[in-house]
């Protein structure tokens, strides 16, 4: 590994809770990493821990906001060089009561979780295939695998994202590039602080990390962090709507 | 409400934490509304990381701001732990140059507490090895401290627990190690003096502590295992032993409140008696230790404190001018064997005076014991803090729960010269602990 060049990862939402972890994790491998975030000040912030922490680290920043869908191509093309890996950790819970009353709030979670990361990937996607290979992560949620009344905005977004992937994935499996959609249940960061979550079906950023780094050697089509939360979401998926319609989840 | 609540549980108290995740944060919630105090990892004993009216939590200030390896100088945000720095700079080879006896502590408690080491006498305090730092103020504005900048409010923040402003972060050397491993030599003292004495011959050492058992009574008063550390080079280590081994993970916890009867004078003493024992069959003998189970024993088991059940327990821990050391020590000895009150956890150690202000050590010895608390036993410590004012000695801050202002004010001549370090700075009414209020400080 010493003469060949560095793989390089490119994460956007480098300044979550998970995408540090998962930065971090690529960083402990010997990998390039690019965080990518709309907040320069606090990704250089993460850069500099991330470098502190590692002889061998090598972290670079770029701005990047996915609502700003016109820029995708130019930010492409200036990066030094293609990542061998793009990873989007970007979304956003939002408010589900407001949303019901402010479109301009629904319209943005939509687009943040849905969207811009779908544009931005599409923009990676042909490139990757240009080159024949190449990793795309996507980060959505269970809660797109069926809509419910406490936040079926934000969960209408990830369902769309969800969506977009698996077509991705579909049309790339032939050409070397693989597309991965990570589910990752409940996971305790800052989106998630001060909520009750059931311990046995909370998840760290770190696992997050670690499974999504485990991509590399051995690629996977659609990742629950717990592996619990399979059976957790065959279940809910498999309640008929006629009574799904009537309970309080 | 929140139970914020020091590690010893005593006192209980509740109230507001907001929570800072950046400097910015940091700063605004510091100076939004008075009675404010910074909060660590809350592993001062008593009231000390309470504010009077809110506390602000600073551990999501944890992130690392810059390392150069070539001399060791680590920069960091305050609320970066000591067990973060270890487990990613002893894999490096690199080593704090001062740690406390529990690595779940955050630069800003190291430095609010100017804390000791077992190489104290050698090394002085943490606060020595700070470079800068940066401080927020009541006002909204943060201002850099050093020895060269503004080094009136530098010396009252090292020590001054919180009192002067929130510290956003801070920067200090590491030193280069060989191995993460720790050559202990253990020797016996039958006797308090013989203890004092070998804890002067063996300040040689880089590192050395005294674990005292306090319920001995008579000729054996004062008996101890004195532990000495050094840290290991390649050389002296097994072909199959890792250079570098890593923290253990606390596998072990205590779920729930050990009911307080079980700890009483016979169990301590037959755990005191049984300790001593096998520290002495290793009389003489050297043995290589890894870094965490030598300079934090107690961090493999989680949540230790509640073995003393519901009521908390108080960790009094004063020093001891050195010409009185050994006459007020044994004085205290006596008393604590006479009553019963014994201690699992008994240390004796040399100090020599710290930088800050309001720093605890000063030159002599040091005696922490855990005492469970009961109206009987804080009765006992008032007595025998009046030992330790008329000797000259004072208690640790960070360890304090329940001294009288009149204890206070002796053993801490500088507190004249702080509050007016703390009024120039605008800080006076404004940054304030439930401690501080409790002591006039
Ligand atoms: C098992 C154990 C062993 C210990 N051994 C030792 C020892 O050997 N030597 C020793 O010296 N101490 C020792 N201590 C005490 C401990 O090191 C101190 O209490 C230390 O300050 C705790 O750090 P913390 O981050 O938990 O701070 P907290 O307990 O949360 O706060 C302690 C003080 O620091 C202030 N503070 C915290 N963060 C900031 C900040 N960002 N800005 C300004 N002020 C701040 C608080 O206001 C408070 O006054 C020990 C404690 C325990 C529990
Ligand atoms: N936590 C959970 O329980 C959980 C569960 C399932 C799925 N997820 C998903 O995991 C991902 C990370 O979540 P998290 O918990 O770590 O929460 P988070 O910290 O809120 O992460 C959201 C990330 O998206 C970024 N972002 C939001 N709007 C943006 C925009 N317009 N342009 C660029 N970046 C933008 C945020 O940037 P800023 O840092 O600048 O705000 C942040 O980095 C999200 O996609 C989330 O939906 C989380």
């Amino acid at each position: 590994m010493s003469d060949a060049p560095a793989q390089s990862v490119l994460v956007l939402g480098g300044t979550s809770d998970i995408g540090r972890a998962v930065a971090s994790a690529y960083a402990a491998k010997g990998w390039q990493v690019t965080l990518a975030a709309r907040d320069a000040k606090a990704a250089a912030r993460e850069a500099a821990d991330l470098t502190a922490r590692r002889d061998t680290s090598r972290i670079e920043t770029r701005s990047l906001d996915i609502l700003d869908t016109d820029a995708f191509r130019g930010f492409l093309d200036g990066l030094p060089a293609l990542p061998d890996t793009v990873i989007c950790v970007v979304g956003a819970m939002g408010e589900q009561a407001r949303a019901e009353r402010d479109p301009v709030h629904a319209a943005e979670v939509l687009r943040t979780n849905f969207e811009g990361p779908a544009l931005f990937l599409e923009a990676v996607a042909g490139r990757f295939a240009a080159r024949g290979r190449g990793l795309i992560v996507g980060i959505s949620s269970v809660a797109g695998d069926r809509g419910r009344a406490t936040n079926y905005v934000y969960g209408a977004g990830k369902a769309g994202f969800t969506a977009y992937l698996s077509g991705l994935r579909n049309r790339l499996a032939k050409g070397g590039v693989h597309v991965a959609t990570i589910k990752p249940g409940f996971v305790r960061t800052r989106m998630t602080e001060g909520m009750d979550l059931p311990g046995p079906l909370t998840a760290t950023p770190a696992t997050v990390a670690e499974r999504i780094v485990a991509l590399e050697e051995r690629p996977r089509d659609v990742v629950y962090i717990l592996r619990r939360w399979r059976l957790v979401m065959l279940i809910i998926r498999a309640i008929p709507e006629a009574i799904f319609k009537k309970l309080k989840l | 409400m929140k139970d914020l609540s020091g590690w010893g549980r005593y006192p209980r108290l509740y109230g507001p934490l907001a929570t800072a995740q950046t400097a910015e944060a940091a700063t605004r919630l510091t100076a939004s509304a008075p009675g404010v105090v910074a909060r660590g990892l809350g592993r001062a004993y008593g009231d000390a990381a309470i504010g009077r009216e809110r506390t602000l939590a600073a551990p999501g200030l944890d992130r690392l701001k810059g390392f150069d390896a070539e001399t060791g100088l680590l920069r960091a945000e305050a609320g970066v732990s000591l067990h973060d720095i270890l487990t990613t700079f002893v894999p490096r080879g690199f080593f704090p140059p001062v740690v406390p006896g529990t690595r779940f502590v955050t630069l800003g408690g190291m430095i609010a507490s100017d804390v000791h080491g077992k190489n104290q006498h050698n090394e002085g305090t943490f606060g020595e090895h700070v470079e800068v730092l940066s401080l927020a103020l009541p006002d909204g504005r943060t201002i850099r401290c050093g020895r060269n900048e503004n080094p009136e409010l530098f010396r009252a923040t090292i020590g001054g627990m919180g009192l002067t402003g929130t510290i956003l972060d801070a920067s200090f050397r590491l030193r280069r190690v060989e191995t993460g491993w720790i050559r202990q030599t253990t020797s016996v003292a039958e006797n308090l003096s013989e203890a004092i004495a070998l804890l002067g011959r063996t300040s040689g050492a880089t590192y050395t502590v005294a674990w005292i058992d306090v319920l001995a009574r008579g000729t054996s008063l004062g008996r101890s295992l004195i532990l000495e550390g050094e840290h290991a080079g390649r050389d002296e280590l097994e072909p199959r032993q890792v250079p570098f081994p890593p923290a253990r993970t606390g596998r072990f916890g205590v779920p729930f409140d050990m009911p307080g009867g079980l700890l009483n004078a016979r169990t301590v003493s037959a755990f005191n008696a049984l300790y001593y024992r096998k520290g002495a069959r290793r009389a003489g003998q050297t043995t290589l230790v890894p870094w965490d189970s030598y300079f934090f024993p107690l961090d493999g088991i989680a949540r230790w404190n509640r073995i003393y059940g519901p009521h908390g327990f108080v960790q009094h821990q004063c020093v001891i001018p050195e010409a009185r050391a050994e006459a007020v020590l044994s004085a205290m000895l006596d008393r604590l064997s006479e009553t019963g009150t014994g201690s699992f956890l008994a240390v004796l150690k040399r100090l020599r005076a710290g930088t800050g202000l309001m720093s605890f050590p000063m030159d002599g010895l040091t005696l922490a014991l855990d005492i469970p608390v009961s109206e009987r036993r804080l009765a006992l410590m008032a007595e025998i803090d009046g030992l330790v004012s008329d000797a000259g000695g004072r208690l640790y801050l960070a360890k304090d729960a329940c001294q009288s202002r009149d204890t206070f004010e002796a053993g801490y001549p500088n507190i004249a010269a702080f509050r007016e370090v703390r009024r120039d700075a605008g800080v006076f009414e404004h940054m304030s602990s439930k401690q501080s209020e409790r002591l006039g400080l």
